[in-house]
């Protein structure tokens, strides 16, 4: 039987020999072009990190690749970002061009470092899940096609985040993104008495809905959910399997704009709606990746230097980012949930 | 005629496919093979095809399984059973490829060989596995010296930024301290057993590369006190490359701290004003460094909108020394955790709970001070419950 609780291997055995050297001691870095940064310590330390991106859902083989690459320019150590990116360092700087002809054989591209978008952080989807109104790895393949000029150059006037979820749940930092896609589901979940009684705690799955739209039958056995109320988060089918609400024609993308969570100028910030609704069209889902285009295009256009997407809104307002986006302002966009009161306005300082 | 008309659409284009990286997989192993189909299916359907998890699992564990079985009986058998193992990762990252290859091999004996590398959790993600198999992957996983990280309603596996490994802004040590607390925290990690899950994350400055702030319960983000360091002969040289000190730098200071001096092309700060955003530090990296009086705060409550809403992290320690063992630190995890088992309810956040309760009583039951760097504004209305 295998030891339990030995925790994860110690990173200090984990590090190459010119960062085990400068731990600790590094003075600057720079970026000397799209996916390329040299980090100097005191003492003159030198280290050439290369960021190349990465699908995330690999095979073993592509892993063995990646370590190819390490082995042969690395000395046989690589890191991984919290973007899913890979990341091969090396001192010797004569090792970059190689280590991007490497990648480029792979078919991966380099980039993503300063102000580009990186890799997006997203979901398991119908890959793995089992509450997901959408893919992520596909919107996330559509829709890095469709920007990847973005990642391989500098083409911003800031860094884009971009975040995909495959539903509200939002396993990964969507919430708080430039750009984020997250799958909606639109119908109140059909209530499957027979199994409910087999396969669920009842008093549980009444108490799990948080607008209380769940309700024993009054005429019956089993629930009823009140459509009125239900806001369709799906916290009822987490807690019991016999309340699906996945829809093929029901669900869709929502595209929420302008999250950060860095503090540089302006504090971090949520994302708030622009799209509420688009259909779910797979395999390549073309009308979330023109809409993620033109949000995109219309703040390049319009941001100034250093300004994330959050902050350019901020600046110009939001009336004038649905004029300049062409996206229409619907009653979605209202806020009616218990905090709605604070999203409105109070002044007479808008624009047309 | 392919077996995946659609999944084939993904394999075009620039970006590099995951379905390319499923059919190298399935090459070689029947379970990956299969989900090529469940998958496809679910292109075709639009809808998941895949079930509430089971209880699957190691030996001494509650949790780092997950399980899942797909909704389509007989005709992808070998996807049928579908488990995830999460496995914790090194703190940062970083690997060498002696290990990632034994990695790799464990999970060509034992799954699909279909992994993420990592998920949103900071895991190894090994996607694939039947029941059987679990065990013996496990038994191998440690072996190597790797062990699973958390899932359910436990610690989940804290993730830290690439710290002073390879950053200069650091103010802490990220990956030592992410490393002591997971080594510390096992049994939480691995016997789920609060209200819900509870996440913690490490970020070494406040440009935050792990997102602490909006995705971990336990958020701990350097910071300084005292002067940001401002080094002229630098300054002089951003000059003469062209930057613009007024507009680029002075005027983008949300603080108003910084001063420049045109005739001597000299920036200056005063430091009272400085809110240590981060903005002259990221845009002149050669010459503004943190301060040298380095920590970190504790901020609390970040998670994503189920159920009560998003929240983003609040402060509650403005300033801590992070130094090992860093007693401070695990005694208020304690603390809270504690309080958090006697008041939350079912799969309530800890944040949530706070925000039912009030932060008032909180800090209360922590034996913590009220401190104005806790609030944005004091409140506006009058309905104190005095207490006099």
């Amino acid at each position: 039987m295998a030891r339990t609780d030995i925790g994860p291997p110690d990173f200090r055995t984990m590090l190459p020999e010119a960062i085990r050297n400068n731990y600790g001691k590094w003075l600057y870095h720079e970026i000397l072009k799209p996916g390329v940064m040299r980090h100097v310590a005191e003492g003159g330390g030198e280290l050439y990190t290369v960021r190349v991106g990465s699908p995330r859902l690999v095979s073993i083989d592509f892993v063995r690749d990646v370590c190819d690459m390490a082995d042969r320019f690395c000395d046989g150590y690589l890191r991984f970002t919290s973007r899913a990116n890979v990341e091969l360092m090396t001192p010797k700087k004569e090792n970059v061009d190689g280590i991007i002809a490497a990648a480029k054989a792979l078919g991966l591209p380099v980039g993503g470092i300063g102000d580009c978008i990186s890799n997006i952080v997203h979901t398991q989807g119908w890959i793995h899940c089992h509450s997901a109104a959408t893919d992520a790895s596909g919107l996330v393949k559509s829709i890095m096609d469709e920007l990847y000029d973005y990642f391989t150059e500098f083409k911003l006037t800031s860094k884009l985040r971009i975040a995909v979820a495959c539903c509200i749940n939002m396993c990964g930092a969507v919430h708080c993104s430039d750009l984020a896609v997250v799958g909606v589901h639109t119908k109140p979940p059909k209530v499957d008495n027979e199994r409910l009684g087999k396969i669920c705690e009842v008093p549980s799955t009444i108490r799990s809905c948080p607008t209380g739209a769940i309700r024993k039958n009054p005429d019956g056995d089993g629930l009823v959910v009140n459509r009125e109320r239900c806001m369709y988060c799906g916290n009822c089918y987490t807690v019991c399997p016999a309340m699906p609400l996945a829809d093929p024609d029901g669900d869709g993308l929502a595209i929420f704009v302008g999250g950060k969570v860095s503090n540089a100028r302006k504090a971090p910030m949520f994302s708030r709606l622009a799209v509420p609704f688009l259909p779910n069209n797979p395999p390549r889902w073309p009308e979330v990746t023109a809409a993620l285009k033109n949000i995109v295009e219309v703040y390049v256009k319009h941001s100034r230097k250093y300004e994330r997407l959050g902050e350019w809104i901020e600046r110009i307002g939001w009336e004038r980012f649905f004029t300049l986006t062409g996206i229409e302002f619907t009653e979605d966009h209202v806020d009616d949930f218990t905090t709605a009161t604070e999203t409105y306005r109070s002044s007479m300082q808008y624009r047309w | 005629m392919s077996d995946t008309p659609l999944l084939d659409k993904l394999e075009e284009g620039r970006w590099p496919s995951f379905v390319k990286e499923i059919k190298r997989a399935a090459a070689k192993n029947p379970a990956a093979r299969d989900l090529l189909g469940i998958v496809e299916l679910s292109y075709k359907d639009k809808i998941t095809h895949w079930k509430h998890g089971g209880i699957v699992g190691v030996v001494g564990y509650g949790g780092g399984v997950i399980g899942r079985y797909s909704d389509v009986v007989g005709k992808f058998p070998a996807a049928e059973q579908f488990h995830t193992m999460r496995v914790n990762h090194p703190a940062g990252w970083f690997y060498d490829t002696k290990t990632l290859r034994k990695v790799c091999g464990i999970w060509e004996k034992h799954g699909s060989g279909i992994t993420n590398f990592h998920g949103s959790t900071g895991d190894i993600i090994l996607l694939g596995t039947k029941t059987e198999s679990v065990q013996p992957c496990f038994n191998d996983l440690s072996e190597a010296g790797f062990d699973l990280g958390g899932s359910g309603s436990s610690l989940r596996t804290p993730t830290a930024c690439v710290g002073p490994a390879r950053c200069e802004w650091s103010c802490f040590d990220t990956l030592d301290l992410i490393h002591d607390l997971t080594m510390t925290f096992q049994d939480e990690l691995h016997r789920p057993r609060w209200p819900y899950k509870f996440k913690i994350k490490a970020s070494g400055c406040p440009n935050d590369c792990v997102a602490a702030i909006a995705r971990s319960d336990f958020t701990i983000i350097g910071t300084w006190k005292g002067s940001i360091r401002i080094n002229n002969d630098e300054i002089k040289k951003y000059v003469e490359k062209g930057v613009d000190m007024k507009a680029d730098i002075v005027d983008r200071c949300p603080g108003s701290a910084l001063s420049f001096d045109e005739k001597t092309a000299t920036l200056s700060v005063r430091p009272d004003e400085c809110v240590r955003c981060m903005h002259c530090i990221n845009k002149l990296t050669k010459a503004v460094r943190p301060g040298a009086e380095k920590g970190a705060a504790i901020l609390i409550g970040g998670k994503a909108p189920i159920l009560r809403g998003a929240f983003l992290s609040w402060v509650l320690v403005p300033f801590m020394e992070m130094k090992p063992p860093y007693r401070e630190i695990k005694d208020l995890l304690a603390k809270m955790w504690d309080w958090w088992d006697e008041n939350g309810r079912n799969r309530e956040r800890i944040a949530e709970a706070i925000s039912r309760i009030g932060l008032k009583e909180f800090l209360k039951a922590m034996g913590m001070k009220p401190l104005p760097q806790m609030v944005k504004h004091p409140r506006s209305n009058p309905f104190v419950f005095y207490n006099r």
